[in-house]
């Protein structure tokens, strides 16, 4: 398709020029002729000349005909060629296509063209001989890797090393096959997805996915902290549930930057060691409930009998009375004897687990309570009183989550918009602490506070597996609620462990984790990026992780009622596609796929019986596309159908998108196609599998990566820049 | 006249034992067999001295204790927290929230009786 150009601007431009001088040569040879005549003899010659004027205007309008003709010819002969020659060679030179430039045109930019191809012909020679020296050289990198692959493989634990927004950058054989069996049930997996496994761990994808984002930053953050302070091993831990409900112990360790990195960037990122914990917690749970159970109802049984027992030691005792306190020795013997035997056997219903305590200093931990439960409870939150010496021995995640959960029942309930925390040790000497939740206002009944430490933690939309009491008796401590009636302040008050001495706690830390091998699902490039640093439009095209995906569709109309049939994309994670992570799906249309479109997409009513329908497919590929951004030829197309099913699916793709065809015709305005095949032959790029949906997204991958560069040459580098600028090219102004 | 105590427990083997020591120690005694019945009595028969289980049906010694050391003209009754619950949590609790002394199930009577003198004596 044509489009109007700086070419043909300029064509016009001196056709506008020729068309003035030759009305300006036209008057100015009137004038003179006139000028030389007498006044009669003028008057004869306009009365000769003025029927036949609209003769002359036509000859002029025919000779401007020749003149824009013989323009067109010589425009088309001397500078279009040159134009996309330069178009041509700033694909040669902005990236590694290697590809013969046809000489065309006039005699000078045919030789151009072959001066280029002899450039193109040089630098490849060197390019050759570069390349080789680099294959060398990454063989050998290649062979450590392998070794470190090799290592990884035999450990028994699953390791995730991510950057510091929670891109997965490298995982081994163990944590792929952990995931997998931890993906909820019912799940779609696709063949194509090769080494994602289960669709939730792959290179590149968030795990946050399978993390709470505020735990793994939590855990971040302490381990910032002890870096602050100086600790030799800084590490976290924490117990989180799956997805699929398995309990894992996570222990987190910072990858710090190389002596190179950027300055004043303290962690580069950070691995993670798992292990499924459940069946030990399950098992150390039992025990404890059942020796509580024991220790208590023994207690209980223990004091009557030795109340009764010291009873029969008076000597006046009356024979009724004795009979009865004997009688209740027995009973309680007997109960005692009952009470032991199905604590051997009960099974547990209820899991009930021990966590990991970390030694923390009250002060921080103070801190991060107050910055959270102004951010997510919004009250205001002050400290009062801090022991600045005190720490405590907690697991920091669910107390945080107990104390924003109260401060927001506070606030809705008894309309209390200010609250304090008051860190004090218990006065008796022990090593325990007072954890005060105060706030000035109405008392609490007992029944109230109850029904607060019983119902589940819930923060906002998000509910928790625990209550306040759970989190409370997993740190063996206590809560009660008191009240200074004097002063009006009410408050919540938390008994929690402390630890003696700080010389006491620190063999406690884990042990650091070096930076384990690279296995054979790695890139470490991940480490240099960071979303925190930057706004998603602010980043660099080159730095974002894409999913390049397209459709096939029953027709070519989504309002009309057409549906998807496929659904294939592939991601693109540091300017690298990733065959081996790609999506790829069939789906039941649940209709007749129109024969006409058959021998288009090649998909037939046969290949789609028994395939998932779009409501299962549609959550497969959202969490496959999850935090990247998209990218399809003509994606408003696309993006059409994935909009109209919003409604049904209740899934948003709400992510930015990038268009292949936008933004080939901005860096190829004299271009006449951007379809896939012809700027697949621009790139020199085979296309294989054209009109099945894996293939024209990996074929469309491929064109994205080789327009990046030629962006960059126009001066857009961010994806801001590539979505407002491809906004403004022509196509965007086509509509489905 | 002699003093009166409260004795608050659900079991039945510990309360006769109890209510046999203490009335031969020539003390008036009443019963509550869960914490309610014993805010009640407390409530009615204003006793001098409770001796107050923590694990009890509808209502905890805990919140028993709390509960009366939320009236003014309750204040001279003391408690004497008795709990199988071992742990000092339990007993910081118990004693944060208003209890007189703490004893640990099972205890010795002799010592039970002579915490009770000496917090009735306390009083007097």
């Amino acid at each position: 398709m044509n489009r109007p150009g700086r070419t043909d601007r300029r064509l016009w431009l001196m056709l506008a020029v020729a068309a003035l001088a030759s009305i300006a040569w036209l008057a100015l040879t009137f004038a003179l002729v006139a000028a030389t005549l007498d006044p009669v003899q003028r008057a004869a010659a306009f009365e000769l000349i003025g029927p036949h004027l609209a003769l002359v205007g036509l000859t002029w309008a025919g000779g401007i005909a020749v003149i824009a003709y013989g323009l067109k010819r010589w425009f088309d002969f001397w500078v279009t060629p040159s134009v996309r020659l330069a178009e041509e060679a700033q694909i040669l030179l902005r990236t590694d296509v290697v590809r013969e430039l046809v000489p065309a045109g006039n005699p000078e930019t045919r030789a151009l063209a072959r001066l280029f191809n002899q450039l193109v012909e040089q630098r490849e020679t060197l390019r050759h001989e570069m390349d080789s020296k680099v294959h060398a050289a990454a063989q050998r990198i290649e062979e450590e890797k392998s070794r470190l692959a090799a290592l990884m493989a035999e450990l028994t634990q699953s390791v995730v090393v991510c950057n510091l927004d929670g891109r997965i950058l490298l995982y081994n054989q163990r944590a792929r096959a952990q995931f997998r069996d931890f993906a909820p049930p019912g799940q779609v997996t696709s063949p194509g997805q090769g080494a994602a496994g289960s669709g939730l761990l792959g290179l590149g994808r968030s795990i946050h996915a399978l993390f709470d984002r505020q735990l793994v930053e939590h855990a971040l953050e302490n381990v910032r902290q002890r870096m602050r302070r100086g600790a030799p091993q800084p590490s976290a831990q924490f117990v989180t549930i799956t997805p699929a409900g398995q309990l894992l112990r996570v222990q987190l360790a910072p990858v710090r930057p190389a002596a190179s990195g950027a300055a004043g960037q303290d962690i580069a990122g950070y691995v993670l060691m798992l292990d499924d914990v459940m069946p030990d917690y399950e098992q150390q749970a039992e025990r404890d409930r059942a020796l509580q159970a024991l220790t208590e109802g023994s207690r209980a049984s223990l004091a009557s009998i030795q109340a009764a027992l010291e009873m029969l030691d008076f000597p006046d005792l009356e024979p009724v009375m004795r009979e009865r306190f004997l009688r209740v020795v027995r009973d309680e013997a007997q109960a005692m004897g009952e009470r032991l035997k199905p604590l051997v056997s009960e099974a547990s219903e209820r899991l009930s687990s021990r966590w990991p305590m970390e030694d923390m200093l009250g002060s921080d931990f103070v801190t991060a309570a107050l910055h959270r439960i102004e951010q997510q409870a919004g009250l205001s939150a002050r400290e009062a009183e801090i022991d600045p010496a005190a720490w405590l021995r907690i697991e920091s995640f669910s107390l945080l989550q107990v104390l924003v959960y109260l401060s927001a029942r506070l606030q809705d309930e008894l309309a209390v918009r200010f609250i304090q925390l008051r860190l004090q040790p218990v006065p008796s000497g022990s090593a325990r602490l007072h954890l005060d939740l105060m706030w000035i206002g109405p008392a609490i009944s007992t029944e109230t506070v109850m029904g607060w430490e019983l119902d589940p933690v819930r923060i906002g939309q998000e509910s928790y597996s625990f209550s306040v009491r759970d989190v409370v008796e997993r740190h063996g401590g206590a809560l009660w609620f008191e009240r200074d009636r004097a002063s009006h302040l009410s408050f919540f008050r938390f008994l929690l462990p402390g630890v003696a001495s700080r010389q006491a706690a620190t063999p406690t830390e884990a042990p650091v984790a070096e930076p384990v091998g690279r296995p054979e699902f790695y890139d470490f490039d991940l480490f240099s990026r960071s979303e925190q640093a930057s706004a998603l439009d602010d980043r660099p095209l080159l730095d974002l992780v894409y999913t390049v995906f397209d459709t096939e569709t029953t027709g070519l109309n989504p309002a009309g009622g057409d549906q998807i049939l496929q659904i294939g994309a592939a991601r693109i994670v540091n300017g690298k596609l990733l065959r081996q992570e790609t999506f790829d799906q069939l789906v039941d249309p649940q209709c007749m796929i129109p024969p006409a479109g058959i021998p288009i997409h090649g998909i037939s009513q046969d290949m789609v019986r028994g395939q998932p329908n779009i409501e299962r497919v549609l959550p497969v590929f959202h969490s496959f596309s999850r935090d990247t951004v998209l990218v399809g030829h003509n994606a408003a197309f696309d993006m059409r159908f994935l909009q109209l099913l919003e409604a049904g699916t209740g899934i948003c793709f709400d992510q930015p998108v990038l268009d292949t065809l936008l933004l080939s015709a901005l860096v190829h305005p004299s271009q006449e196609s951007h379809r896939i095949e012809a700027i697949a032959q621009r790139f020199n790029l085979a296309v294989q599998g054209r009109h099945n949906a894996l293939g024209d997204a990996l074929v469309t991958a491929e064109i994205f990566l080789r327009l990046i560069p030629l962006l960059a040459e126009k001066g857009i580098h961010t994806l801001g820049q590539a979505r407002a600028a491809a906004q403004q090219t022509y196509y965007a102004r086509l509509k489905y | 006249m002699s003093a009166t105590i409260l004795i608050a427990d659900d079991e039945p083997n510990i309360l006769l034992s109890l209510e046999f020591l203490m009335q031969r120690e020539g003390y008036r005694v009443l019963v509550a067999r869960d914490g309610q019945q014993a805010l009640d009595t407390i409530l009615q028969q204003r006793p001098d001295l409770v001796l107050l289980d923590v694990m009890m049906p509808l209502k905890s010694g805990f919140d028993v204790c709390q509960a009366v050391r939320e009236h003014d003209e309750l204040a001279g009754i003391r408690i004497l927290m008795l709990t199988a619950k071992g742990r000092d949590t339990d007993m910081a609790k118990g004693l944060a929230l208003g209890a007189d002394d703490y004893m640990t199930k099972p205890f010795s009577t002799r010592e039970l009786v002579d915490k009770v003198r000496g917090l009735l004596g306390a009083r007097a």
